[in-house]
């Protein structure tokens, strides 16, 4: 084996020039891909099955029932929805979890004292999230295309929608992971805010069969926007405009992402 | 102060307050480059929180801290790549294999593939190649300590910081890591070290800084260290029963296996004082064995005498 040469030989300015802060991104978004990827059952097969057992008892149980919007019936209309829910309920689990899990473990130490940037861990853990959201998203899809057939109206929008609801995710995974210092916290996180928000986003319904109370609430739920707006990227129909639910998830993401830049930048809560 | 390229670590004023307990109080000192220097102090002295304020882990009130002139909140990008510390506790990540996990570590301080070589040389040197592949959730204690240090240096640092490394570990560790050290101190590596062995830093380290409440009370060459004790020691064993002069009792520092120590200023109490006053009381000598003050008596006697004033601020 060839000896490797110690950096001391070297004046330490010309030490510096053989690190890449470009390296430093990639490998942090590559280790929080192999992450989950390593457990792949559990991050992205799960996620999937349960999804489609939605998919298959919703669609039955509302078998026969009136199309929510002209041409498309329920089976349809519910599987948008359904994937944007798991692409939501995901991108937040994957960025939440790992950061919630090294604070725990102790080992983000490694990355605390590493040459890293708020905004290289900032991008690196949201690439990481949409890369999981993706493959859920394809699998479900795969999967659900094998029995429904679905129209896609405008592939921008969607991808649009996507991109956006999946970052926004992510993102506020990264402010809960930094928030929670146990698991009791990222668990009430998940139950009082993510599942509640997404089970009344009008993921199983159109928000115009609510009750005028309900039909109103729905529309300061940022989850109802990215719904819908995924919605319309393939049936070219939805509750409110594709503008403004475009609008919502860019602001929601927008407003989230200051916060979290501002507790990297700052260190809020890791590091004391 | 200034943080000066010249030293590995310019430390200057650096307070830190944890609600009302003051871990640090103005500590300030220079670690020279190519050192192997001693930080040493009691449980609680500050040691760590000045370790983890260096190492970026935690934010000081005051003070400021440069890693070979690189200040470590303004340039804190080019501070971290020039230091690596070994944290105290026994911390991993249960997703990875030992080689996976220093091939990352590398991969954030912006090195590639390039330092795969260095990696594998380091696996060597600290007994781990053949556990390269293996979980890190599967190694024990040991080689999980052997894994923390390999990540420490994975980016060939020129200033490493290692916090009590050889806590709870066995004695071939101990004697791997530190073959290891002067290996890399020889080719001009800073490595500053927290230990509570103290025999490992009177081997090791040319100079030492004691700290204790937070406040350095004393830096010095080792050597300087060992000779400002006034003291030496002088162990009897007493052959026939009796009592020890009364001259002599108020000079008893410890009692083990039937045997005496007495601690004796060099000016005052010469030796053969104390064998003409046991002569004088009947009594026989069975045994006799002095002692020089070795470092640990100096690190009780100073941190025991709060009334000594603390030496802070640009001391070298």
């Amino acid at each position: 084996m060839n000896q490797a040469k110690l950096p001391t030989d070297l004046a330490p300015e010309a030490d510096l020039a053989r690190f890449s802060d470009r390296v430093g991104f990639f490998t942090l978004t590559a280790k929080e891909i192999k992450r989950f990827w390593n457990v792949l059952g559990q991050t992205v097969t799960a996620p999937v099955v349960t999804a489609l057992l939605y998919l298959l008892v919703f669609a039955q149980a509302m078998k026969g029932r009136a199309p929510v919007y002209p041409g498309v019936d329920y089976t349809e209309f519910l599987v948008p929805g359904l994937v944007m829910m798991t692409v939501i309920q995901n991108a937040f689990a994957n960025s939440s979890s790992s950061l919630t899990q090294s604070k725990i473990m102790g080992n983000l130490v490694f990355l605390l004292m590493a040459p890293l940037g708020a905004w290289e861990w900032f991008a690196a853990y949201v690439t990481a999230a949409l890369v999981r959201a993706v493959l859920v998203a394809s699998a479900m899809l795969a999967v659900a295309l094998l029995f429904v057939p679905l129209p896609l109206h405008a592939p921008l929008a969607l991808l649009a929608m996507f991109l956006l609801s999946g970052a926004s995710l992510a993102v506020l995974g990264l402010i809960a992971g930094i928030v929670a210092s146990k698991f009791d916290h990222l668990a009430a996180f998940t139950n009082f805010i993510i599942t509640p928000l997404s089970f009344l986003s009008g993921v199983f319904y159109s928000v115009h069969a609510l009750p005028p109370f309900w039909y109103a609430a729905s529309h300061f739920n940022p989850f109802f926007y990215m719904i819908d707006g995924f919605r319309y990227g393939f049936f070219g129909q939805a509750d409110v405009p594709i503008a403004l639910s475009l609008a919502w998830a860019a602001g929601f993401l927008v407003l989230l992402s200051t916060i979290c830049l501002w507790m990297l930048m700052t260190g809020y809560k890791l590091r004391r | 102060m200034n943080t000066s390229p010249t030293d590995a670590l310019s430390i200057d004023g650096v307070r830190k307050a944890y609600g009302k307990v003051q871990a640090l109080d103005g500590v300030g000192f220079n670690i020279r480059r190519g050192e192997f220097f001693g930080l040493l102090g009691p449980n609680g002295a500050g040691k760590s929180t000045l370790i983890n304020i260096i190492a970026g882990l935690v934010r000081a009130d005051q003070g400021r801290i440069g890693v070979l002139g690189h200040d470590t909140v303004r340039d804190w990008r080019s501070a971290r790549r020039l230091i690596g510390v070994v944290p105290q506790e026994l911390v991993f990540d249960p997703f990875f294999k030992v080689v996976d996990m220093l091939r990352i570590q590398a991969g954030y301080y912006g090195c590639g593939r390039e330092s795969w070589p260095w990696i594998d040389e380091m696996l060597v040197k600290l007994d781990l190649d053949s556990k390269r592949n293996a979980s890190m959730r599967t190694l024990s204690g040991g080689m999980k300590r052997r894994v923390l240090i390999a990540q420490a240096l994975v980016h060939r640092p020129p200033v490493v910081i290692l916090d009590e490394p050889t806590a709870g570990v066995d004695v071939e560790l101990r004697r791997t890591l530190w073959g290891f050290m002067s290996e890399l101190h020889a080719k001009g590596t800073t490595v500053v070290l927290t230990t509570h062995y103290l025999e490992e830093a009177q081997d090791l380290c040319e100079r030492i800084a004691i700290i204790d409440k937070g406040k350095v009370r004393v830096i010095e060459t080792t050597a300087q260290l060992l000779n400002r004790h006034p003291f030496r020691f002088l162990r009897i064993k007493l052959a026939n029963e009796g009592l020890l002069p009364e001259s002599l009792r108020p000079l008893v520092s410890g009692e083990k296996n039937g045997s005496i120590e007495l601690r004796l200023d060099r000016e005052k109490h010469p030796i053969s004082g104390v064998f003409t006053a046991l002569r004088a009381a009947g009594l026989d000598l069975e045994d006799v064995h002095t002692r020089e003050p070795d470092l640990e008596d100096i690190f009780i006697e100073l941190t025991h005498d709060h009334s000594r004033p603390a030496v802070n601020g640009g001391v070298r």
